[in-house]
């Protein structure tokens, strides 16, 4: 099973009534249990892309679809950036609320929101309200909530950017290892190179104005490990090379209001 | 030495400065011994205003016999029957206005050229459909309630973060479920904002009502003892009127605080 970009492209029309393009052609595959980044300065359409795919936007050309999936219905789950968390639920009903709309039983319900809660580390938490926790827990619901629906396709919009440096950090060690655990194709949104570098299997660059594939790099490193002393080199090299393609843009964005 | 030191002192601790309980109540007392004090000097003829003690001296004569009991028993029934279908009916059709476009277009108009309408003018109109019976009391609370109750449902739902609606429509929610999931919770503070506002409606419509048209009930109580000039009677038809303002609102805030656990 894998996940076809097929021509993709957006156009909106602005305040002043002008086409802006944010897309053009895009084309890609997301191969099973492939862990794809899009990377790019600020304005590139990398998280109105993710839109497309998770559903939430239609495309004005080209399309999005799964293949070799057996006329069975695609299942995606969104980690968004601004965590998106229902107040009203507690950690346990925001983590089983997608298994209650696809109609999963009660008990299902509960070992799947006990074993995914234990698995982002919010055990003893489940009762408590999201306005009780900190950033970095309320986003370890908002994956929680992601992986309880076993997606065929999980999307991440920019999970860990509203959090502090150092959560960030370990946010990003927690999910590599539970990656590691549960192997699921993955979207990933970022403009932060590192964490593309770290993450990746492969790493998408795009351009702005319109937003275009400007490179695919894919990232020949072992999957867990990367920030240990022997890759160093190698992933300084990578952070360069993306770095390098992107600095010309994001130059160009920072003069834009 | 000793002199150079100069201690730091908090220059905002008027901020978290704690006022001992018994202060909300000196307020009260103090009011009611210098009403008392008033009256037992004689410097306001008791027919305009009657002592507390006077008063409570009445109202145990009316709760004794039965009459006090009565006339609460016919409004707290017109009140809860008009606030409840106002308050039910003002939050479904809000909430139908704020999800589907057509509705909004359709609907509004009509509500916002009815809203301003004071509804105690609509009474003769409403007693000529309905009769004199409970009905016509009955239905202009509700229509007082309505309201208030659906244009702050209305805005209530326009406010939810349309991100948590993209979250619910992500994990496979469904129109129905995002309305009943999403929405309806975000909604429900907004809601319970008009929801407050509408019981000062409903306690004024009530009381109007009464006064115009009903045998029974603490509007027509009232205007009963003031045509015979029993002031003491009548200030304890007041009084009743301001404790029931005081439970219903305490009543609505004990809810909210249930409902609404995450706030």
């Amino acid at each position: 099973m894998k996940i076809v970009v097929e021509n993709v492209g957006k156009k909106f029309t602005d305040a002043k009534k002008k086409e802006v393009t944010a897309l053009k052609d895009i084309n890609l595959t997301i191969e099973e249990e492939e862990f794809v980044v899009l990377v790019g300065p600020s304005g590139c359409g990398k998280s109105t892309l993710l839109n497309i795919v998770g559903g939430l936007l239609s495309p004005s050309e080209g399309q999005v679809y799964f293949e070799g999936i057996q006329g069975k219905n695609p299942n995606l789950a969104i980690v968004f950036q601004e965590i998106a968390l229902f107040p009203w639920r507690t950690v346990f009903e925001n983590v089983t609320f997608g298994l209650e709309e696809k109609g999963v039983s009660k008990k299902e319900r509960e070992e799947k929101g006990k074993h995914y809660i234990e698995m982002v580390g919010l055990t003893g938490f489940e009762n408590a309200f999201p306005k009780q926790l900190s950033g970095g827990m309320k986003q370890r619901a908002g994956i929680a909530r992601a992986l309880s629906v076993e997606p065929d396709l999980l999307l991440m919009d920019e999970p860990f950017s509203a959090l502090d440096a150092q959560t960030r950090t370990i946010m990003q060690e927690e999910l590599l290892t539970i990656w590691d655990r549960t192997r699921l194709s993955t979207l990933y949104v970022t403009h932060n190179i590192q964490e593309a570098v770290y993450l990746a299997d492969r790493v998408i660059v795009l351009s702005r104005h319109p937003g275009q594939i400007k490179a695919v790099i894919k990232i020949d490193m072992p999957k867990v490990g990367r920030d240990q002393d022997q890759y160093r080199s190698q992933f300084e090299q990578y952070s360069n090379e993306i770095w390098n393609l992107i600095r010309h843009d994001a130059h160009e964005a920072l003069k834009e209001a | 030495m000793e002199n150079n030191r100069q201690v730091i002192k908090n220059r905002v601790a008027f901020l978290d400065k704690k006022i001992p309980t018994y202060a909300s109540v000196l307020g009260i007392t103090g009011l009611l011994i210098i009403w008392e004090t008033v009256c037992r000097l004689q410097i306001v003829p008791p027919l305009f205003l009657p002592a507390p003690t006077a008063i409570v001296t009445a109202g145990w004569d009316m709760i004794s016999s039965g009459e006090l009991f009565k006339n609460l028993l016919a409004s707290l029934y017109r009140i809860g029957w008009g606030y409840s279908i106002g308050a039910i009916m003002g939050i479904i059709v809000g909430l139908l206005l704020g999800f589907s476009k057509w509705a909004d277009a359709i609907f509004t108009p009509i509500v916002y050229s009815i809203y301003p309408i004071p509804k105690i003018a609509l009474l003769p109109l409403i007693i000529l459909w309905f009769g004199i019976g409970e009905m016509p009391k009955v239905a202009i609370i509700a229509l007082g309630v309505f309201f208030p109750v659906l244009i702050n449902t209305f805005s209530g739902v326009k406010s939810v973060d349309p991100i948590l609606i993209k979250a619910a429509a992500t994990f496979g929610a469904n129109h129905f479920n995002v309305i009943r999931k999403v929405i309806l919770p975000g909604a429900l503070p907004t809601i319970f904002a008009g929801l407050k506002l509408a019981a000062g409606t409903a306690l004024l419509l009530l009381v109007s009502a009464e006064m115009i048209a009903a045998q029974y009930g603490i509007g027509a109580m009232v205007l009963h003892y003031g045509n015979l000039m029993i002031t003491n009677k009548l200030m304890v038809g007041v009084l009743l009127l301001s404790f029931l303002g005081l439970v219903f609102n305490r009543t609505l805030q004990w809810l909210e605080r249930k409902l609404i656990p995450w706030k």
